[in-house]
């Protein structure tokens, strides 16, 4: 503690290549390389646009991911605010400039990329949070001036994706937000405040939810009611994954998948294509990847130093395993379809930039794990 | 910050620890929910979901099996099909239903009504299961749908088979068919598995009859379909398999004939061979038309039927029910015979009526016909004779008798509308009416009216149970292989034309079984039924056929549908005269010819008047038919003979 930063700073590139993760790294490789053969059957066994576009993606942002490693994580403190902002400024920007596609406004249309700034700041929020509660002392932390910030920090933005409207979204990055806040230290009592207000406020919420967002929830909670209608995605979900039996059906040989009766299956329903492929097996080896990844970044968290780095290590994790259990709780009809995609399998630049954008932060807290960052 | 914060770090690191460990308690918590899910689902309800998932993929669509062809006995179709055009809609490919209607109705005639009933059945269907808008468009309709097909998606023009009846002479007998009612499908267990469009079920008839077997066996494709219903590829096809062909025994030569001399009449004529019992004829008049049902009859077409007095849709021929009338005196001079009542020689003096019991039992000709016997009786078909021959006899020891010779029981397996009739007797009466049985009545039943109900198929029986000696035989409409060994018996009558056939022959091949006590007695009857037709003075005798191939014997009958009045009676009022509801109905049997019995004939004539004047003429003419086409027939059988 008293020597590191003379230390650190001298770290050689051979030290820092050293100290990747790189059970990490070839894990998120695996994972790449399973989402490829799993689009590679969305499009019907060809080398198609979703493929070829998303093995790009892939490789680019992998690429980008193993070069963030090595920015000193003094830098992502410093630019945590930085960061926050200009995604906070490109939310603002869909809202005024943004594309409109099947009725949500949701995407900036840039030269290379539609970019989904929401995606963005699930992990801008994180970052912004993980940087407060850094530096605020312990004994501020359930102060309730000092709550001020986090809360308007995560409720603008929120409100922002809600009226876009994305549900899915919104609740994935306040989710994001509360577990920072929850793992800083913020007492229960005011989640349940906060809870209360919410709930108190549902109603009136709900009144401002659009009539396909209600109908997804009414769906949720009886799919069997209307099958061909709003229901139709869960039950055709589960048909697909129930039909993959132990071994699943085969690559390339999902009927449910290519006979079109899996709804958005390069997105939000690639679990259940692999599943339905590959059976439960595959579906227990996907659960492992994405095991080992969460537990990598929560082993990342264990051994940096600063309090900023755990926060976020950990904040990150939760939010990772929050995003694939979401995804697959939706998909295996646990939970309302909500629209949240699959870290690294789905198909999405954003998400996919969002995602690595977000391990390169975590990675190079373990480059720099004893490197304090104030 | 430094220095302070150094210990306010590490207790807030450690707090941030700890509250991960809570998260990562929560996590497993989650983790283990999902796996239960997966194994729930992938495993533990696999099977339902991969029959689920195959629900999806597959589509079965119907095909319709071609219906059985039925011919008559020279393998002349009857019954076949035909081509027709259909247009279908498979609701599911259409943008918009209400469009592809208001389109076709431009093109097509369709009734609103129809259209409002057609979106009725598609509201309860499946969106992929064709439903048929048009059955039978004539070619210009069909070819006019074709040109403008490009607008209306969903539409299918289809070509189909449908039942074709050549011509209506065998209307009743074969019946129609037409679309599958809600009650057929209560009925019929065999249609469950068939609800195919367009499937047509037998409603009455052979074809109601044969239904089960000759609707044929439903095909099916079954293709691999996407979420939008459309096909990727067939993964099977039945074509399914056509009906069973049937064979009868009608004559439809014989049918076109008759039914040609019945035309405007309400009347019957059965033909049956008196051995094998096939019936070669069975007309009932007047007819209809059954290919109308096919597809839906029309509306104006049914109430014409329905309305009609003369009841087209009535199978005379078995569910008609008439009073014997004199034609039932052959079978009471028999039974008295048979229980040794009279000689054939015991002679009563006919005055034109007799009063006993307090009532007068008038003889049909007012002036009476002098000192009859049995077979003068029968010639003249003397009432006062039978009046005191059924008095003796009594209606118990009667009723035995005609029901061995086939009344009062139905003649035909399985025809839904064939009727029973009624031989009345002592205990029928108790049971049926709950009244003791006058003597009087034994008078009214010894001349076949009163209770007496009888059909023209179990008359005919009747009489070629007596033409053939007194056998019983099995009367069949279906052509039958076995059981129709006629080998020897061409073979004895090759050898030995014009004797009868002898009895051991009889009973060996065709296993017939003897109704009399005294063969003997039989002959008697078929004298004086000869008498009859042949001597002057006999009922028949103006319709005689004097040609020896062609000679026939037979009785006269005429059923009473009102009692006369005694001044009817006085003034002698003509059956011309009275009104046509309550005219006689004309009955006349017989068989011929005479020499080599072969075939036996009813005929029945609704409100006909006389026997003589109205029914023996219509026999004369379709026995003389009958026989002409004799030896064809014969050459068929053995020819089906060598094949077996």
């Amino acid at each position: 503690m008293y020597q590191p930063r003379s230390i650190q700073s001298s770290l050689s590139f051979k030290d820092k290549l050293y100290s990747i993760d790189y059970v990490l790294v070839f894990t998120i490789l695996i994972l790449g390389i399973v989402s490829m053969f799993a689009m590679y059957s969305t499009d019907g066994g060809e080398f198609a646009y979703h493929t070829k576009s998303h093995i790009l993606r892939f490789c680019v942002f992998f690429i980008a991911f193993f070069l963030l490693s090595f920015v000193q994580i003094r830098l992502w403190h410093g630019t945590s605010y930085f960061f926050y902002i200009i995604f906070f400024i490109l939310l603002v920007g869909v809202k005024y400039f943004g594309l409109t596609s099947s009725g949500s406004q949701r995407w900036l249309e840039l030269p290379f990329i539609n970019l989904q700034p929401s995606e963005l700041m699930k992990v801008g929020l994180i970052l912004f949070l993980a940087k407060y509660y850094h530096r605020i002392s312990l004994e501020n932390v359930n102060r309730v001036r000092y709550l001020f910030i986090p809360i308007v920090a995560l409720i603008a933005p929120v409100l922002l994706v809600v009226m876009q409207p994305d549900l899915g979204t919104s609740l994935l990055i306040a989710a994001g937000g509360v577990v920072v806040a929850w793992l800083a230290g913020v007492k229960v009592k005011f989640f349940a405040y906060i809870s209360l207000i919410f709930i108190l406020l549902l109603p009136v919420a709900i009144s401002f939810l659009k009539p396909y967002q209600k109908a997804r929830i009414l769906t949720f909670l009886n799919p069997e009611k209307d099958p061909l209608g709003a229901g139709y995605q869960i039950i055709q979900s589960k048909i697909a994954v129930g039909s993959g039996g132990l071994f699943g059906k085969g690559f390339l040989n999902g009927s449910q998948s290519y006979l079109d009766y899996l709804p958005e299956k390069h997105t939000d329903f690639i679990f259940t294509l692999f599943s339905e492929e590959f059976g439960f097996s595959g579906s227990i080896f996907i659960l492992f990847l994405y095991g080992l990844i969460i537990s990598r970044i929560i082993k990342i968290g264990n051994i940096t130093r600063s309090n900023f780095g755990k926060l976020y290590c950990y904040s990150f994790a939760t939010a990772f395993f929050i995003y694939v259990v979401v995804n697959m709780g939706m998909v295996l009809g646990l939970l309302p379809i909500v629209g949240s995609p699959l870290p690294i399998m789905s198909y999405g630049g954003s998400s996919m930039m969002a995602i690595m954008f977000g391990l390169g932060i975590t990675m190079s807290c373990k480059v720099y794990k004893d490197t304090p960052v104030n | 910050m430094f220095s302070s914060g150094s210990g306010n770090t590490v207790i807030k690191s450690k707090l941030i620890s700890r509250r991960m460990f809570l998260l990562t308690a929560g996590k497993a918590i989650v983790v283990v929910g999902v796996l239960g899910r997966l194994i729930s689902l992938q495993i533990n309800e696999s099977n339902k979901y991969k029959t689920l998932s195959d629900k999806n993929r597959f589509r079965e669509w119907k095909l319709a099996p071609e219906r059985g062809v039925i011919k008559d006995y020279f393998n002349q179709e009857i019954a076949s099909n035909r081509q027709v055009y259909q247009i279908h809609l498979i609701p599911e490919n259409a943008n918009n239903i209400n469009e592809i209607f208001f389109r076709l109705k431009s093109i097509l005639k369709i009734s609103d009504g129809r259209i409002f009933s057609l979106k009725k059945k598609i509201a309860k269907q499946k969106p992929w299961e064709p439903i048929i808008i048009s059955d039978n468009l004539n070619w210009s309709e069909f070819s006019r749908i074709n040109l403008f097909l490009h607008e209306l998606q969903g539409v299918e023009p289809v070509v189909s088979v449908a039942r074709m009846y050549k011509d209506s002479s065998s209307a009743h007998v074969l019946g129609y068919v037409s679309q599958v009612s809600a009650k057929d499908l209560k009925d019929k267990k065999y249609l469950k598995d068939m609800s195919v469009p367009g499937i047509a079920v037998g409603k009455t008839g052979l074809e109601r009859r044969l239904d089960k077997e000759i609707i044929g066996k439903v095909g099916f494709q079954r293709y691999e379909v996407n979420a939008y219903g459309k096909r990727i590829k067939q993964i099977q096809i039945d074509q399914g398999q056509a009906g069973q062909d049937y064979k009868t025994t009608l004559d439809l030569e014989v049918q076109r004939y008759t039914s040609e001399i019945l035309e405007d009449k309400a009347a019957s004529v059965c033909v049956m061979d008196i051995y094998n019992g096939d019936i070669v004829s069975l007309v009932s008049s007047p007819s209809y038309d059954p290919n109308t049902f096919v597809h839906g009859v029309d509306r104006n077409y049914w109430n014409s039927l329905i309305n009609n007095d003369r009841k087209p849709l009535t199978n005379k021929a078995i569910s008609g029910l008439y009073p014997p009338g004199s034609t039932i005196k052959t079978l009471v001079a028999l039974s008295a015979l048979e229980n040794k009542i009279v000689s054939p020689l015991k002679s009563v003096n006919c005055t034109g009526k007799i009063e006993m019991f307090g009532e007068k039992f008038h003889c049909w000709k007012k002036k009476g016909h002098g000192v009859v016997n049995m077979r003068s009786a029968i010639k003249r078909s003397c009432d006062v004779y039978f009046y005191e021959i059924a008095r003796r006899l009594g209606v118990d020891r009667l009723s035995v008798t005609a029901k061995k010779f086939g009344l009062g029981k139905k003649v035909l397996k399985d025809f839904s509308e064939e009727r029973t009739g009624v031989v009345p007797n002592t205990s029928w009466k108790k049971k049926y009416i709950g009244q003791n049985w006058y003597l009087g009545e034994t008078l009214h039943t010894g001349i076949g009216q009163g209770y007496f109900q009888s059909t023209p198929i179990q008359l005919c029986l009747m009489t070629a149970q007596i033409a053939n000696g007194g056998f019983e035989i099995k009367p069949r409409i279906i052509f039958e292989q076995t059981k129709n060994n006629l080998k020897e018996y061409l073979k004895f009558k090759n050898e030995n034309p014009d004797q009868p056939l002898p009895e051991e022959l009889l009973l060996s091949n065709l296993e017939l079984k003897p109704l009399f006590k005294n063969q003997e007695n039989i002959k008697i009857i078929q004298d004086a039924m000869f008498s009859s037709s042949n001597e002057p003075g006999g009922t028949s005798y103006k319709s005689r056929l004097e040609d020896k191939k062609f000679t026939f014997a037979g009785k006269t009958g005429s059923s009473q549908i009102k009692r006369f009045t005694e001044e009817q009676r006085e003034a002698e009022v003509k059956q011309e005269n009275i009104p046509y509801k309550s005219r006689d109905h004309a009955l006349f049997i017989a068989y011929a010819p005479v020499s080599d019995p072969k075939y036996a004939i009813s005929v029945v004539v609704e409100h006909g008047g006389s026997g003589s004047k109205a029914a023996a003429p219509l026999a004369k003419k379709v026995i003389k038919k009958v026989l002409e086409r004799h030896n064809l027939r014969q050459s068929v059988s053995s020819l089906i003979g060598d094949s077996v």
